[in-house]
């Protein structure tokens, strides 16, 4: 169980980094919907569950929270990925890649065997 | 960047209220952000925030989490833990003061003791490598640790295959002239290797060089740090600068550093080489010297005795005359050093540990009785969440809150009584002692003091923790909540009395046991009343009265003359040993008239004037004493103990029978004229030796004690005396001004038992103290826990004697239990320390049964409270308090 929430929130902090580097400057709601539109839907966790994940990486140092006001006029806290935040999603993509490729790997049909 | 992280979420500790608006605000604007957009989806302002919240989820539970990141959630709980634990002491003042209390003194005690042991036996000696050192003595059949004659000392130098370096010393006091008057000064005479031999090099100057030490080279002197200080006031210039002791000129060459100490010659100022031209050092029969030695790498002790033997053998065919039955025997110089006060010091620290045990069980007690009153509060907690282990955590705080403030008053008292028990021991012991000069909260006491602390802690925090894992959350919040966990906590706690009172009787019968010995030996025969007795040394100039016999007699009747008609004198003696010595200072004699084969006939020998015998009321059992006109003009006479007419005239009239030095010398031929019942001189504790005391007007001295017997206690009378004295001869030297009561009690076996009894006796009373509370604590609380039982009882028609009998009975059984332990227990602590009792047997049945009656009578004492107050108990209302 918490080994699954690790995962969870290690992806998680993978999915909000990518989406502010792609969309630059957000704030908690539209990273959320964010997360939600790209997985099609299939990922709609409680909104809530992002924010810890926002503290961490904002304590880590990857990225900075600043109040700012949204397109409709309403105070909200704009976060904004950092130099080292960058690097951070570089190693993680990268890493990332590699772990489903090398799992991938195993699940490729086998056929020389038989 | 973890570390960017933490440092982050400390500070998010102390900006927690900041953070929390901060994250309502986001969350806020979050909603608001999403309504908007569900609003704008055509929702009905109602739906809109409906679907937001929920699709935000709980907002306690999001904060939590945020929380939980922002901080340290383990430490703000301790945090949370400690200021709980705080308000929980606060409010009962009488269990945090008695916890603390008893943990204080458990701590406080076991570390004062155990920073005497480290002084003493773990600090080690200020040379270098010192287990590498060892003492190095003759033996005789009779005496165990005998000094080394000059000559034997340097064939052993020469022969032995095993020493890296033998080196000797004896202590030499010197007469040195300041502007007070003559002085006489502690010192020490030592072959010139021996600084060398044990690794100390001086603070100032120069060592001495070898060859130093023969006749011909010029005399030198290093001063220890005290004395420089003291003397010279730490001048530099001290160095290469001339001093005369006992009228002979000395160069000083050097100063030894500060912590330099070496216990054996107590507190010489003056280190001066051996003055081998004195015609002791000139013969096998003189024995005066101590031997220190180096060991070569890789040989054993063993090796060492057995090489230093195989040398006195040699010595013994060569020179049998002298040298018969003359063993050798080593030992590390260690032991010689702190041998004497190990043993004490042990049994203090044992008797300091059990103290420590009894007050931590004690409070562990009183703990678990708490943490059964507490079980509401506890059932309560667990039904509303808390986790066990949040619960367990709550009381390891408590152990460790009340063990800090426990350790930090203990230390802070052990610093004191380290002070004040060293300021209890006479200076005269203390400089035989050194070693205790750097007692002190050094780091390995505080590592010893946090051992306990964290042992304290443990037991604190495990016991109710182990309680708590029996806790069942239903049958706690139960109305009245009592059922089984009473009956636990009255087993566990019964258990833990019966080990406090065990406790308790093994102090009582050691501090027993050890007042008995000190009784016994206050009571030892003496040979002599010690009452109204002073005494002081005289030293007299060598050059006018030691070369000349005749002026030697005169100076000692003209100090008797003039003592005597001092008022308040009864009367006057001189002795060239006072009593309560040392066995020690022997000769070896034969019979005139009887057959002789050179056995080794070791008798004390003591020279002494015309009215010693009376003087120290000593008993005179045939023959005559004395009489002034035994003098150098008449022929040799001596009277003997006791014990030496009983040894080697049994069944024979020894008087008129002669002794002689075994070469038969015709000086030393002596007729006996007198026996004496035995007087003590050696040690209170040691066997009476054959003794005969010779006339000092036939062999008379320039250096003698003064025993004045005087007709009211005779402290005011002392400086009197020495003025008459010092009137005869102004260079006349007076030290160890002193009555003969102080001797007694003063001797160090006395004033080792005195004091272990005192403390040990403490320790026993704080102990009985806190078993008997403990006592009334467990059948206290097991009469709480049965009120209503007894009500029923009562109710049923019991007479309150047999209630009585119901309590007391059960008191009685642990009580019993405690003694029939503690009686088994002691016995074998007492053997443990045998060495230290005297005339008393580890099972003397006087103290057990003592004992055993002190501690059953205190027992029914604290069972007589609650057994009335169960003998009072109302039916009806206890009935109805249910």
């Amino acid at each position: 169980m918490s080994n699954k929430t690790e995962i969870w929130q290690g992806t998680l902090a993978l999915m909000i980094l990518k989406t502010l580097d792609t969309l630059g400057p957000l704030h908690g709601y539209g990273i959320a919907r964010r997360i939600e539109q790209i997985s099609g839907d299939r990922l709609s966790p409680n909104y809530g569950t992002l924010y810890p994940s926002l503290l961490k990486l904002e304590q880590e140092g990857w990225i900075v929270a600043e109040w700012g006001v949204s397109e409709n006029n309403r105070k909200a806290k704009y976060y904004k990925l950092t130099r080292s935040g960058r690097k951070q999603l570089e190693r993680e993509a990268k890493e990332w890649n590699q772990t489903t490729a090398i799992v991938a790997r195993f699940f490729e049909p086998v056929e020389d065997q038989s | 960047m973890k570390l960017r992280a933490w440092l982050l979420r400390c500070k998010g500790l102390f900006s927690k209220q900041a953070r929390e608006r901060e994250l309502t605000d986001e969350l806020e604007s979050h909603l608001q952000l999403h309504i908007d957009d569900n609003i704008r989806a055509g929702m009905s302002p109602q739906e809109a925030r409906r679907v937001a919240v929920m699709k935000l989820g709980g907002v306690d539970q999001t904060k939590e989490a945020y929380r939980d990141r922002a901080g340290i959630p383990f430490l703000e709980n301790a945090v949370q833990d400690l200021r709980f634990t705080f308000r929980q002491l606060r409010k009962n003042p009488a269990f945090t003061i008695t916890a603390t209390t008893m943990v204080a003194l458990g701590i406080g005690a076991s570390v004062a003791i155990f920073a005497f042991v480290d002084a003493a036996l773990i600090k080690p000696l200020p040379y270098k490598n010192p287990s590498r050192l060892l003492f190095v003595t003759q033996t005789t059949p009779d005496i165990p640790r005998a000094n080394l004659s000059y000559p034997d000392y340097l064939d052993w130098k020469k022969q032995n295959r095993v020493f890296a370096s033998l080196e000797a010393y004896w202590p030499q006091e010197h007469v040195i002239s300041t502007p007070a008057g003559m002085e006489m000064v502690t010192g020490a005479q030592v072959t010139a290797s021996f600084f060398r031999t044990l690794g100390v090099g001086p603070l100032l100057g120069r060592d001495f060089h070898a060859g130093e030490d023969l006749p011909e080279a010029p005399r030198t002197l290093i001063l220890s740090y005290a004395s420089w200080q003291k003397r010279f006031g730490g001048r530099q210039e001290i160095i290469g600068q001339p001093i005369t002791l006992d009228q002979e000129p000395f160069t000083i060459i050097g100063v030894l550093p500060q912590n330099f100490h070496f216990a054996p010659v107590e507190n010489a100022e003056f280190w001066s080489t051996v003055a081998t031209s004195w015609g002791c050092f000139k013969t096998r029969h003189c024995h005066n010297l101590d031997g220190i030695a180096r060991l070569k790498d890789g040989v054993s002790e063993q090796a060492a005795l057995a090489d230093v033997t195989r040398i006195a053998k040699d010595l013994e065919t060569q020179y049998p005359d002298t040298n018969r039955n003359v063993g050798a025997t080593v030992a590390p110089l260690s032991e010689i050093i702190v041998g004497d006060v190990k043993p004490i010091l042990l049994l203090l620290l044992g008797g300091a540990a059990l103290l420590l045990l009894i007050a931590c069980i004690n409070v562990a007690s009183l703990l678990l009785v708490r943490s059964e009153t507490r079980r509401r509060e506890l059932s309560v907690r667990r039904a509303l969440g808390a986790t066990r282990a949040r619960l367990i955590r709550q009381f390891v705080i408590e152990g460790l809150v009340i063990v800090v403030i426990g350790s930090v008053a203990g230390l802070t008292g052990s610093h004191w009584a380290m002070q004040i028990l060293k300021g209890l021991i006479p200076t005269d012991m203390m400089s035989g002692m050194p070693y205790l000069n750097e007692l002190g909260l050094n780091s390995r006491v505080l590592i010893f003091a946090g051992a306990l602390a964290g042992f304290a802690a443990a037991l604190f925090s495990l016991t109710p923790a182990f309680r708590l894992s029996s806790l069942d959350v239903r049958e706690g919040m139960a109305e009245g909540g009592r059922g089984s966990a009473g009956k636990v906590w009255t087993r566990i706690g019964s258990k833990l009395v019966v080990l406090e009172l065990t406790t308790a009787m093994v102090l009582l019968v050691g501090a027993g046991l050890l007042g008995k010995s000190l009784y016994r030996l206050l009571q030892v025969g003496l040979g002599f009343e010690p009452k109204h007795l002073i005494t002081m040394r005289v030293g007299a100039p060598y050059s006018t009265y030691g070369e000349d016999e005749k002026a030697a007699v005169a100076l000692g009747r003209k100090v008797v003359a003039e003592i005597k008609s001092l008022p308040g004198v009864t009367s006057v003696a001189l002795a060239q040993t006072l009593p309560l010595n040392l066995n020690g200072n022997t000769n070896w004699i034969r019979f005139v008239g009887r057959a002789y084969n050179g056995e080794r006939n070791e008798v004390l020998q003591r020279g002494v004037s015309s009215d010693y015998f009376n003087t120290l009321q000593a008993n005179l059992l045939r023959g005559r004493t004395f009489t002034d006109a035994d003098d150098l003009t008449k022929p040799n006479v001596v009277v003997i103990n006791q014990t030496l007419a009983k040894k080697f005239f049994p069944g024979e009239d020894p008087i008129g029978q002669r002794i002689a030095n075994n070469d038969l010398n015709p000086r030393s031929i002596k007729e006996i004229i007198g026996v004496v019942d035995d007087i003590r001189e050696g040690p209170l504790d040691a066997e009476i030796w054959p003794a005969y005391y010779y006339a000092f007007n036939q062999f008379p001295n320039n250096s003698f004690a003064v025993v004045v017997r005087t007709s009211q206690a005779g402290e005011s009378l002392m400086p009197v005396v020495a003025d008459a004295i010092r009137r005869i001869d102004s260079r006349i030297n007076i030290s160890g001004e002193t009555t003969m009561t102080a001797r007694v009690n003063n001797a160090q076996t006395v004033y080792l038992r005195r004091s272990s009894t005192w403390l040990v006796g403490g320790f026993a009373a704080v102990a009985l103290l806190l078993g008997v509370v403990g006592l009334y604590g467990v059948v206290a609380y097991s009469v709480s826990q049965r009120t209503r039982e007894i009500g029923v009882r009562i109710a049923l028609g019991a007479q309150r004697t047999t209630v009585y009998r119901l309590i007391m009975k059960e008191a009685g059984a642990l009580a019993l239990a405690g003694i029939v332990i503690g009686t088994g227990c002691a016995i074998i602590a007492a053997s443990l320390m045998r060495k230290l009792l005297f005339g008393t047997p580890p099972w003397d049945l006087t103290t057990l049964v003592c004992v055993a009656a002190v501690l059953g009578t205190s027992a029914l004492l604290a069972s007589f409270l609650p057994a009335r107050r169960a003998a009072s108990v109302d039916p009806i209302s206890a009935l109805r308090a249910e």
